[in-house]
């Protein structure tokens, strides 16, 4: 691909065999906090990377459109319903951006539906869980969009452009899903005994799971160097999950629901929770695809794409016909 | 009880607009591509909207106290009166795209014409609603053509779309002692003086899709009277079961 590296003179990476000056050059960028575009030169390991975390985030989107899609023809009230309908819907348009953007690295949007179909392309594990109650859609836009955010919101600075772009309008949505999410909370905490109830229950539920979202402790995380490196990652695991709990607990006690954590204590000294282990055991179970609903959800997304795959060779057979006619 | 035309006139829009609305709903992540399970939801959240509008009209005219989601969740089958063809079941793209194209290409003259009425109430929602309904017109339309000159297998899947849903067509065209009523009371349209327009449009869409005008089938109508298919039920079920559930329960 790169002529250069035939240039037996130039150095060359010992690791990659890249032209070690277009590496060190792409490092200070990075380091500088400069955007890398499309065009520009970049290692073949920084590609790939981001290809397989953007295209994970996209089908994040797209199979989380299920747990709450669950709810949108049972959703409690029009409002209610109108607003879940628009943000499953926001989700299905930011999984479009990402996929976008993965494209601008030369990853093809049929390879990466393949990869996720095949099972070789992951999701967040979040979305394996079920919605059992209305109540879920409330716990999911306050917890997982609310994880979400801590995420996203550092990766508005990430070092790749488009990445960084897609990111800015990702955010911007996901704010006002996760107050709508709390907002749903609000009406079930200060609603009657049946709606209290389900709303302790989604908070058990949706708990540990959404701390489970920032992804391993940092001293199991392999990559994270790396990533933090390439501005690719620009907080710690560890980090966001603290700063998430710091800033969910008070949430939750001003619904009048309790944290389901006996350890879950206040630390003067270091201002900020202490919190209980995290059972990573189910963590691993649920990535390597036993989550409740892990059979439902792919399978859900392949019929979707098998049941259409009539109705997009109609449409390119009909835009062939008509560029036939215009021709002619 | 005699029925108030005015009210009922605000019902039936809401209901023909509530219920294709959770149709299309159902639909929201099984769509055959994501730009198409977008454009689905945009029609679905467009109808609810309308839906929101026209039922909380109804209830302030009725004047007891129901609002819109009153009159959405605590109503049953016999007091729905939406017409037949929107309670059809999505069955493939084909079917519902059709079922869209009829429905939408109906409500865009409808809206023309009551644009143009007496009552404010009525007269600007249909204004301001036409720009969305066009939309929805013109987007089942392309879809209809695409579908109809796609392939063999997308052709004859429309040729079963037609066949299942064209007995539902004259309904939307029928009047009634209540229609007519509201025409009188400035609210109302004469859906009957509609058809002409009606099949100039779809006969030219028939053309150009390569489909054929399907026979006049026996008319099956009743919706407007609560007489559904058995379909309406099971997406009532689905629809007000958590509402039903717990009647005192604010959301």
């Amino acid at each position: 691909m790169y002529t250069t590296e035939l240039d037996k003179s130039r150095p060359v990476d010992l690791q990659t065999g890249e032209p070690k000056d277009l590496v060190d050059a792409f490092e200070a960028r990075v380091a500088a906090d400069e955007f890398i575009e499309p065009k520009d030169w970049m290692p073949e390991a920084y590609r790939k990377t981001l290809i397989r975390q953007i295209s994970q985030h996209a089908h994040s989107e797209i199979i989380g459109m299920y747990p709450e899609g669950n709810w949108i023809t049972r959703a409690p009230s029009l409002q209610r319903k109108a607003i879940l309908l628009a943000k499953v819907q926001d989700e299905g348009g930011h999984g479009l951006y990402l996929y976008c953007a993965a494209e601008t690295l030369g990853a093809s949007r049929d390879e990466m539906v393949d990869a996720l179909h095949s099972g070789k392309a992951k999701y967040s594990t979040i979305f394996n869980y079920p919605t059992l109650t209305w109540a879920d859609i409330g716990a999911i836009g306050w917890l997982v969009d609310g994880a979400a955010i801590m995420n996203q919101v550092p990766l508005q600075r990430t070092s790749y452009g488009p990445y960084a772009r897609a990111m800015v309008r990702v955010c911007k949505e996901e704010s006002f899903h996760q107050r709508q999410g709390y907002s749903i909370m609000l009406a079930l905490a200060e609603g009657t005994d049946a709606q209290r109830r389900m709303a302790q229950d989604a908070l058990n539920r949706w708990w540990w799971p959404s701390l489970m979202m920032f992804g391993p402790p940092d001293d199991a995380s392999p990559n994270t160097e790396r990533s933090m490196r390439w501005r690719i990652k620009r907080e710690t695991n560890d980090e966001l999950r603290q700063k998430f709990v710091d800033a969910t607990v008070p949430q939750a006690e001003l619904l009048g629901l309790s944290i389901p954590d006996p350890d879950l204590t206040w630390n003067e000294t270091r201002g900020a929770y202490d919190f209980g282990d995290i059972d990573w055991s189910e963590f691993y179970a649920v990535v390597k695809g036993e989550g409740m609903c892990a059979k439902e959800r792919i399978t859900a997304r392949k019929k979707a794409w098998d049941d259409g795959a009539w109705v997009r060779e109609a449409a390119d057979a009909y835009e062939a016909k008509k560029q036939a006619r215009n021709v002619a | 009880m005699r029925q108030d035309p005015i009210m009922q006139s605000a019902l039936r829009l809401g209901d023909d607009a509530l219920i294709l609305g959770q149709r299309l709903s159902e639909w929201c992540g099984h769509a055959p591509t994501i730009e198409v399970d977008l454009s689905l939801a945009n029609l679905g959240l467009d109808l609810i909207g309308q839906a929101m509008h026209f039922l909380g009209l109804a209830g302030d005219i009725e004047g007891q106290g129901r609002d819109a989601d009153t009159l959405a969740f605590f109503r049953t089958d016999l007091d729905f009166t939406n017409c037949l063809l929107v309670e059809q079941p999505n069955g493939d793209f084909a079917q519902t795209m059709t079922r869209q194209w009829l429905y939408s290409t109906y409500q865009q003259l409808l809206f023309e014409a009551m644009a143009g009425v007496e009552d404010a109430r009525f007269a600007e929602v249909a204004d301001k609603a036409l720009k969305e309904v066009r939309y929805h017109a013109e987007l089942s339309a392309d879809w209809v053509i695409r579908l109809g000159d796609g392939t063999d297998v997308s052709h004859q899947k429309m040729v079963d779309a037609l066949g299942w849903l064209w007995r539902f067509v004259p309904e939307l065209f029928q009047m009634d002692e209540l229609d007519s009523l509201a025409v009188e009371a400035g609210v109302g349209v004469d859906k009957a003086a509609l058809r002409p327009a009606y099949d100039a449009a779809i006969n030219a869409v028939f053309e150009e899709a390569k489909l054929t005008r399907p026979d006049d089938q026996r008319t099956l109508t009743g919706g407007r009277h609560g007489h559904h298919s058995e379909h309406l039920g099971h997406l009532l079920a689905t629809m007000q079961h958590i509402p039903r559930s717990h009647p005192d329960a604010r959301w």
